[in-house]
Order: structure tokens, then C-alpha cells, then sequence
């Protein structure tokens, strides 16, 4: 790999790739089992310089700022990489959001170009979110049918300028990206992440985790996610490895894909592993007595020989089957973006599969500690990566108490809000809000949460106070969102839900009818955003002077009902 | 060539099935994540389902943020 430390920038340290491995693949893009595309780093340069030229003609300048809203393919890294290299900001952003919640976030970051795909400029365009955000001045469409109605946009395709473009450098303190790491109906948190944030990420990550030429990451994450942007993108493109991306993301397809691509290392979200376990589990569960009988034996000599650290190819011998369906190069699993339950990692390393397992969050510039399988711990979130400082705040008798990160990789601040960055980062000291403590082997393990959020098994962070909005002007006296193990703490990271607060008006009753309107405002949220009770309480809310709910207290008070009979199913 | 109504009820027929809920429960307007408690990865394997009976292919892009059997059902009906 690159000795990262030269570089003071991504575009730089991306620019010396490209030339150092000129015909080593880069990126394969396949769709339904059929490949679609195949690139070296020296195709990579060819399609990405000529659009740095056309966005350096166009006024992109350095410090401006551009958000990609894109599914995972070969563009979203070339257009990156052309931002990159005009010494602007990119600004990432999920596909998945609604267009409003897009518009939101694009004024918020003051944008002024925008690199999107057709079905989602389809609906951007007509969105009522587009005219307040005029700061948009160039919007470049990829995937645009021909005859396609474009709305001011100009085709991806097309934006080509002659010439050579101009390097722009940047400075390690430089702003590189704009990260929403959640909180798209309240205040937008953009987190500011720095080119030597994601430098030092990426040293760090590396060490334990090596990226070389040949190597071949699936990226199933979507690109936008902290996760996803490291290692299927900073990660691989330092490293002269190649990433491949699928165009639909059925469970059929990304299973092909593992021995299609020989895949080395993957990132999921423990529902997507989860779900895995299952699909496998069953499979062994129609195996013949005999076979199964035999394969039984095979794992417990594989469990046996791997207990102090994983044995990759003799894993491969041993169950040569289970790991020809993974394509028999897996290095690890990659989980992250929540919190994954220890047998579900346990069954992975039994098998053989390395599972890197780890704990981060966008603020602290992706992950913080990791499972360095020296030996392999289900039971933890693994150990700090070199260069981070993580130490418990306050702890209790138990030792548990809050997890606080001190870093190069940790994020500038929030755009913004300094109020907000002042409350998050003391003393040079990122607060998580996760509670935790450290084990004597130095690993660390998670015990709930400080803040008012939940984290869903497919890495979605919820903040209580985004999902308030769609009970806005609910027939109640007052309503307020919390998430439970707020309310009532638990030790416990999986099934974390949300519930609606309600306190009724003076002879009001929880009526049929207004149970009714609870749940059809609820299934209009996104699925993960939805509430599972609601708690009918009884007294006025605490307000603050100017009338806001003061959420502290109100949970305080919650508290002394009991959880169990509190919440009532919609 | 289906009409809609056709094709909404076959869609509906299929869930039924696919998740062995009780026959008639399903309906053109339920959520079907909450309706069939699934997470997003069984909702894309009802998609191939789909894929495979309709013989159409639906596009990834083409479905993001479906979450109803009516609206799935007319993106279907705009491939047959």
C-alpha cells in the first residue's frame, strides 16, 4: 500500500494510486450475475480527469462543495475522485432518503453541485424542496434514458472538458467531506470530516486489515456510509486493490457474487449477516445424518485449532464446502453500523470466517475499536485501533460508564453548530454517548446508550426527536418521542424501539379512534423510523421557558412507571 | 396482457403464500412490512418472487421506498 503518511490529502494520495497501479482492476460493476464492467486504475484516470476539467471550466473550485446521491457503482468513485481532485468537498448522501429529506440536507451543506443518477433526479426534480434550494447550480444525471426530460440537468456522460484539469491541493486540516451521520427531520448533523481524518482512519484500519493488489471488496453498504466510503473506496483505492459493486442487491445475487468475485473481504450490517446465519443454518439442517454427523465433527476440529487465532486456509480444508460458497478467499467479515449479537459471530469464526467485528461511529471518522482475532471475541466490540486514545468517563461500580474517543481520525465538528460541536467534543474528547467498559484483555464491551436514539439491525441511526414530526398535530394535549432504553435504561444493545408519549387533554380518553390515527400516521415513516408503543401519561410535560419539552425531566418522571405495563402495542 | 386489479391480486396472492399468512388477510393498501413483520431483506426476496412470476426484471431504483402492496403492484404493471 501507499505510505499514507506523505500524503496530505485523498486526492493526492488517490492520484499516486492510480499511476502506481496503472493496470491492476479497480472496479468490476455486475448486475444479476452478468458483468457489466470492468476497470483498471489507468481507466479509472481516463473517465475521472476528463470530468475534474469539466467541473474546473464550470467554476468548481476548492473549498466548494458537491454531494453525490448515487447507488453504489463505478460513478459515485469516479466523481468523487474528479471532486477530489478540483480540491473541493464532497458531500455524500443516502439514496434511500426521501427527496424532501435530500433537499434538506443539500441546502444545508451549501452544495452547488449535485452528481445523481435518473430515478433519483426523477423524483428530486419535481420535489417542492428544489426551489428553496437555489445554491444548486449544476446538477449532472447518470443512467438518463435517451429522450429523457432532464429538468435542468445536464447528462453525467457528457460533462467532458478537453484538456488536462489542474490539481488542486489541499491541506491535511482541509475539510474532505460533509457526512449526515442522522437527523434528517430535526437539526442536520454534518459532521465535518477533514483529509487527515480519513488518512489516519485509514493507516489505522489497514494495520490490522490489509488491503493489497488482487484483493477484492464487495461493496454492499451503500457508499454514503461512513463504513462503505473507508473500505470500499479510501481503503481499497490506497492499497491498489479493486471493489466490486452490484447493481441489484437481491440476497441471490450478492450470494453469487462471493465465488464469482472470489471476494476477500465484505462489510454487512448485522441484520444482512443475520440473515446469512439463517440461510446457512438451514442448509445444514437438511444435510443427511451422516454428513451432518461428519461436518459436525469438522467444525469442532475446526473450533479446536482456531481458538487462538484464525487459521484461514486450513479452515478452507477442513470446510471446504461452506467456504466455496463464500468463493474460499474470505480474509474477514467486516460487521459494523450496529450492535451485533455474539452468537450470531460466534457461528461465522467457527466456521472458519473471520468476522471483524468493531465499534464506531461517524463522528469518530468510522471505527474506533475492532476485533483484532488475537484471539477472536464474540463477546466485545474488540480493542482500540492504533492511534486511538479511548477511555470510560465516570464510571460506575461496575465500571461501566460513558465512552469518550480522543483522535486524529475524530471529525472537525458539526457544520453549523458550534453549540452542538462544544456539547459533543470536550477537551479534545469525542462523547459517544455509548456506555461501555473495558475488559482486563483491554477489549471493549457495550452496555447501552446515553442518548435519545435507537440504532436498527441495518446501521439506522433514529434520533426520537426526527421521528416527532409525523405526530405533528396529533388531537393530544401534548406528545413527545423517546426511544425506551432512554426512558427505562437497559444493558441490552438489540431490539431497541421507539415510543410516543402522549398526554391527553382534561377528559380526553385513548379512544379506538385515536389509537387509529397513531398508527396510520406511523406506518407513513419509513419502516425503521416507526415507534412500537405508545405510553399514555397522565401529567403536564416539564417545559422550558419558551415552551420546549425538557426531555431530561420528562424521561426522570417516566421513569418510575414500570416499562412493562407503560407501553401499549399500536 | 394482466390489468392492474388482476395483477395487484396476484401480488397478494403470492405474500399470502410466500409467508404463509391465513388467505384473505392481505390487502391492496396493507404496508406490507408492518402488515407481514419483514425487514428489508425478506421484502427484496419477495421481489425476485415477484420477478419470477411476472418474468419481469424490477429494478432496484424502481422500488426504493415501495412499501405497499398498491404502489408495488402499478411498478410491476408498468413492466409487464
Amino acid at each position: 500500500m501507499l505510505d499514507l503518511t506523505k500524503y496530505p490529502s485523498l486526492g493526492e494520495a488517490i492520484r499516486e494510486a492510480l499511476e502506481t497501479w496503472p493496470n491492476e482492476v479497480c472496479l468490476y460493476e455486475s448486475d444479476r450475475g452478468e458483468e457489466k464492467q470492468r476497470l483498471t486504475y489507468k481507466d479509472f484516470k481516463l473517465r475521472a480527469l476528463p470530468l475534474a476539467k469539466w467541473l474546473q471550466d464550470s467554476g468548481f473550485a476548492a473549498g466548494d462543495r458537491a454531494s453525490i446521491i448515487m447507488t453504489n457503482q463505478s460513478k459515485w468513485l469516479i466523481s468523487a475522485y474528479a471532486i477530489f481532485y478540483c480540491g473541493g468537498a464532497l458531500v455524500p448522501l443516502d439514496y434511500k432518503l426521501k427527496p424532501e429529506e435530500q433537499w434538506k440536507l443539500l441546502k444545508h451543506s451549501g452544495a452547488t453541485v449535485l452528481i445523481t443518477e435518473y430515478p433519483i433526479w426523477s423524483q428530486l426534480s419535481t420535489s417542492a424542496g428544489r426551489a428553496e434550494t437555489d445554491q444548486v447550480r449544476t446538477v449532472l444525471v447518470t443512467e438518463t434514458p435517451a429522450n429523457a426530460e432532464l429538468a435542468g440537468a445536464i447528462r453525467w456522460e457528457s460533462a467532458q472538458g478537453d484538456g488536462e484539469p489542474t490539481f488542486v491541493a489541499r491541506t491535511r486540516s482541509d475539510l474532505a467531506c460533509i457526512v449526515y451521520s442522522s437527523g434528517t427531520g430535526g437539526k442536520p448533523k454534518g459532521c465535518m470530516m477533514t483529509h487527515d481524518n480519513y488518512l489516519e482512519q485509514c493507516v489505522a484500519l489497514t494495520t490490522w486489515y490489509p488491503f493489497w493488489p488482487g484483493v477484492k471488496y464487495l461493496s454492499i453498504l451503500p457508499t454514503n456510509h461512513a463504513i462503505d466510503f473507508m473500505v470500499g473506496f479510501i481503503g481499497p483505492f490506497t492499497c491498489g486493490a479493486a471493489v466490486v459493486h452490484l447493481r441489484t442487491l437481491r440476497p441471490e445475487y450478492v450470494r453469487e457474487a462471493f465465488p464469482q468475485y472470489q471476494i476477500t473481504y465484505v462489510s454487512l450490517v448485522p441484520l444482512v449477516l443475520k440473515n446469512l446465519q439463517k440461510g446457512l443454518q438451514a442448509r445444514f439442517n437438511e444435510l443427511p445424518s451422516g454428513k451432518r454427523r461428519a461436518f459436525e465433527l469438522l467444525r469442532k476440529i475446526n473450533i479446536a485449532l482456531t481458538k487462538s487465532r484464525p487459521r484461514r486456509p486450513l479452515s478452507r480444508l477442513l470446510l471446504k464446502q461452506v467456504h466455496q460458497a463464500f468463493g474460499g478467499r474470505i480474509e474477514a467479515i467486516i460487521v459494523g453500523g450496529a450492535f451485533t449479537e455474539p452468537q450470531t459471530l460466534q457461528f461465522f469464526y467457527d466456521l472458519g470466517l473471520p468476522v471483524a467485528n468493531g465499534y464506531g461511529l461517524t463522528e469518530a471518522g468510522t471505527a474506533v475499536t475492532v476485533n483484532d482475532l488475537k484471539p477472536f471475541r464474540a463477546d466485545t466490540v474488540g480493542k482500540p485501533l492504533p492511534g486511538m486514545e479511548v477511555r470510560i468517563l465516570n464510571p460506575g461500580a461496575d465500571g461501566i460508564g460513558q465512552v469518550a474517543v480522543r483522535s486524529r481520525t475524530v471529525m472537525a465538528g458539526y457544520l453549523n453548530e458550534p453549540e452542538l460541536t462544544a456539547e459533543t467534543i470536550v477537551d479534545g474528547w469525542l462523547m459517544t454517548g455509548d456506555m461501555g467498559r473495558f475488559d482486563p484483555c483491554g477489549h471493549l464491551q457495550l452496555f447501552g446508550r446515553k442518548k435519545n436514539m435507537i440504532v436498527t439491525e441495518e446501521g439506522k441511526n433514529v434520533y426520537a426527536e426526527d421521528v416527532e414530526q409525523a405526530f405533528e398535530s396529533l388531537p393530544v394535549k401534548e406528545y413527545c418521542v423517546f426511544a425506551a432504553n432512554y426512558v427505562w435504561p437497559s444493558t441490552s444493545m438489540v431490539g431497541e424501539q421507539l415510543v410516543l408519549v402522549i398526554h391527553l387533554e382534561h377528559g380526553q380518553s385513548y379512544t379506538e379512534e385515536l389509537r387509529k390515527e397513531i398508527a396510520a400516521r406511523n406506518s407513513r415513516l419509513i419502516n425503521y423510523k416507526r415507534i412500537h408503543g405508545v405510553v399514555v401519561y397522565g401529567e403536564d410535560f416539564p417545559l422550558t421557558a419558551s415552551l420546549k419539552i425538557i426531555r431530561v425531566a420528562l424521561a426522570e418522571r417516566l421513569r418510575k412507571l414500570p416499562r412493562e405495563t407503560a407501553i401499549v402495542p399500536i | 396482457m394482466r390489468t392492474i386489479e388482476q395483477t395487484t391480486q396476484e401480488i397478494l396472492e403470492l405474500a399470502t403464500k410466500h409467508f404463509k399468512v391465513e388467505p384473505g388477510s392481505l390487502k391492496a393498501e396493507d404496508d406490507f412490512y408492518k402488515k407481514l413483520g419483514i425487514d428489508s431483506l425478506q421484502a427484496l426476496e419477495m421481489l425476485s418472487r415477484l420477478e419470477n412470476h411476472f418474468r419481469i426484471e424490477l429494478p432496484d431504483y424502481e422500488v426504493q421506498g415501495v412499501s405497499d402492496f398498491k404502489t408495488l403492484a402499478e411498478r410491476v404493471q408498468a413492466r409487464l
